[in-house]
């Protein structure tokens, strides 16, 4: 771990979150908290409702009990491009890049909330919409850069192979400097090598940028080497909360791991 | 003869993202524009300007707008047609009504209409997709055309049923000539096609193939729905009315809800699938396509005159479209422009393939 880095205050609460669909409960009254500059891990069996949990933090779902406290604000019903506007981005478990777009375009995309110039300015190609492409295009670049992808850049993104498509995807996510980076199993099907790749990028980016960031990961020895505080699920209850080392010994989450408490 | 970008090294990220990257492009282009603009209006036959060119340039611009709003957006519509209406009413209107009403001003007010009422029939796409929103697009066709026919304040009370359209000019010149009438349309239609292309590479453009490919994806990292989806009906609408103003003022001289009908609808959608969709290129390639084919047959006819039926061509018309749109639907779904594309791969590196 990153002796340097400073973990901050509280600046994501969820509050008793509660969310059915239909008769499936895929979270019963979960409360977390994610601190500012941390890497929160979220495990737990199939179905534990993980992926839920990071729908309802940037609100492509909304719950039926309970809100999110983001940065001091308690939101009802936000849409996720507000999330996003207030500087939460993520990736996906299935892959949702845009698919009929190259590599650049894709990450480009993800610097649209940057650029102000209307629409005319656009179609004329003029003054501030011209200056604006140039200039997110640099930035573009240095995602590329960091993220060594400089010789996909111009690939539809549909011929990629499966790892280089989701280290787009984490592209496209950091286009818009979040301050909160969700990412939802990066490295699901990822080689040794991938894998490796993959958390040099993710503790890149915490160290160099402060980015926050909320992990779900499958792999628990990739979870325990590079999360700083983990929370696991289980059939969409919260079990356990805590360091690394405290979760390791923490007789719920083994049994549960060992499938031996349902 | 070479078609190469090797030696053409981009120094900036401004001239990596410029419309034409290379150079043979950029050469081609001004050739075909010197070409339009100087050589035709002087060397065309009538029948060429007013039978082939003015035609194709028109449906071009339709094409583009649908493009605009199905192939960049993904919202299909199958109400094109009736988009056109209004932009052709509603310049009537505005030149009739208003004295001394500027041309080109009541070209850009009756494109405005059109892309009014395009947002307001593309308000149900915030709710619904695919087929469900190509059905009410359905339902504007049928709805805009029946308004048309109905409301006979829309054609002035014109008791003739046959609505002639105003003598045109433009600061003082008549547009009255094949010629001059082609010079107009070609102007407002390259135009247009560059804003097309610019919007295409630009901010808006990614947002709406954002939209298109993965929706979800693209509320996440902040693009909203409801703009960016209405932007789209409007601009698309907007497009579409201009080239149904033209339609009716530069080509057909009349106003007439007929000619604006479903069967047009289809016949633009046709011209996206054949020429590419999410391409401009493919819009004019699409168009040239359908202008073309018809006349080409006719050729045929005469060739082996007596021998073929008209009603034989007539029919073979119909089913080389079907033909061609499977196949293009199956095989190749960007179209007659991705052929053009891999056309171009392949001569970059020609001879060497590797
Ligand atoms: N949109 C949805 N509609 C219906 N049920 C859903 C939906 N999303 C999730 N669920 C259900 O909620 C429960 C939790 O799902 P979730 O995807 O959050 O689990 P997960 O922990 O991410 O699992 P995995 O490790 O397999 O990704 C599951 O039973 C799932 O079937
Ligand atoms: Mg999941």
């Amino acid at each position: 771990m990153n002796p340097h880095r400073k973990i901050g205050d509280v600046i994501l609460q969820a509050e008793a979150i509660s969310l059915s669909f239909g008769g499936v409960k895929a979270l019963s009254n979960i409360s977390l908290e994610v601190r500012e500059h941390e890497i929160l891990s979220i495990i737990g069996p199939n179905g534990a409702g993980k992926s839920s949990m990071l729908n309802v933090i940037n609100g492509v779902y909304h719950p039926q009990q309970g809100h999110v406290v983001y940065r001091g604000k308690t939101r009802e019903r936000m849409r996720p491009h507000e999330a996003a506007r207030q500087g939460i981005a993520r990736t996906f478990q299935n892959i949702a890049l845009f698919k009929g777009m190259s590599v650049l375009d894709n990450i480009m995309t993800g610097r649209n909330l940057k650029m102000r110039a209307n629409f005319i300015q656009q179609a004329l190609y003029w003054g501030r919409a011209q200056r604006e492409e140039i200039a997110q295009r640099a930035y573009v670049e240095k995602i590329i850069d960091f993220l060594e992808i400089q010789h996909i850049r111009k690939t539809p993104v549909g011929r990629l192979p499966y790892g280089l498509q989701k280290r787009v995807e984490l592209a496209r996510a950091l286009a818009a400097e979040p301050s909160m980076l969700l990412l939802d199993e990066p490295m699901a099907g990822m080689n040794v090598e991938e894998k490796q790749d993959m958390c040099r990028f993710i503790l890149d980016v915490n160290d160099e940028f402060g980015t926050t960031i909320v992990l779900i990961e499958h792999d628990m020895g990739v979870v325990m080497d590079i999360s700083d505080r983990i929370v696991v699920l289980d059939y969409g209850k919260k079990i356990g909360d805590g360091s690394p080392d405290e979760i390791r010994v923490n007789p719920d989450v083994i049994a549960a791991y060992l499938g031996g408490s349902h | 003869m070479f078609y190469r970008e090797s030696g053409q090294f981009k120094s900036s990220y401004a001239a990596d993202s410029a419309i034409f990257t290379i150079a043979q492009d950029r050469v081609f282009i001004a050739a075909l524009l010197a070409l339009s603009f100087v050589a035709v209006p002087g060397l065309a036959s009538d029948y060429l300007l007013s039978g082939i060119l003015i035609p194709f340039l028109i449906l071009s611009l339709a094409a583009l707008g649908l493009n605009i709003l199905t192939g960049y957006a993904g919202q299909l519509s199958l109400g094109s047609a009736a988009f056109m209406a209004v932009g052709a009413f509603a310049t009537y209107n505005f030149m009739i009504r208003i004295p001394g009403m500027p041309l080109l001003l009541a070209l850009f007010l009756g494109g405005l209409c059109a892309a009014l009422v395009g947002v307001a029939f593309g308000l149900p796409s915030l709710r619904i997709k695919g087929f469900y929103l190509a059905v009410a697009t359905l339902a504007a066709q049928f709805f805009i055309e029946w308004v048309f026919t109905k409301f006979s304040w829309f054609s002035n009370d014109s008791s003739s049923g046959v609505i002639s359209a105003p003598a045109m000019q433009i600061f003082g010149y008549p547009i009255d000539t094949p010629a001059s009438k082609y010079l107009l349309t070609l102007a407002i239609v390259a135009f247009m096609a560059l804003a097309a292309k610019n919007m295409a590479r630009a901010s808006i453009g990614r947002a709406w193939m954002a939209v298109r490919d993965m929706d979800v994806a693209a509320e996440v990292i902040g693009i909203r729905m409801l703009r960016t989806k209405l932007l789209a009906f409007a601009i698309s609408s907007f497009y579409c009315g201009v080239a149904g103003a033209l339609y009716a003022f530069v080509l057909l001289g009349t106003v007439d809800a007929q000619a604006f009908d479903l069967h047009r609808s289809f016949q633009i959608l046709f011209m996206i699938i054949i020429g590419g969709v999410g391409s401009i290129l493919g819009s004019f390639l699409g168009a040239a396509f359908i202008v073309l084919l018809p006349i080409c047959l006719n050729l045929l006819g005469q060739v082996f005159h007596g021998a073929i039926s008209t009603q034989f061509l007539a029919n073979l018309e119909m089913m080389l479209f079907g033909g061609l749109i499977i196949f293009f639907l199956i095989v190749e779904p960007h179209g007659l422009a991705r052929l053009w594309q891999i056309a171009k791969e392949k001569l970059r590196v020609w001879p060497f393939p590797h």
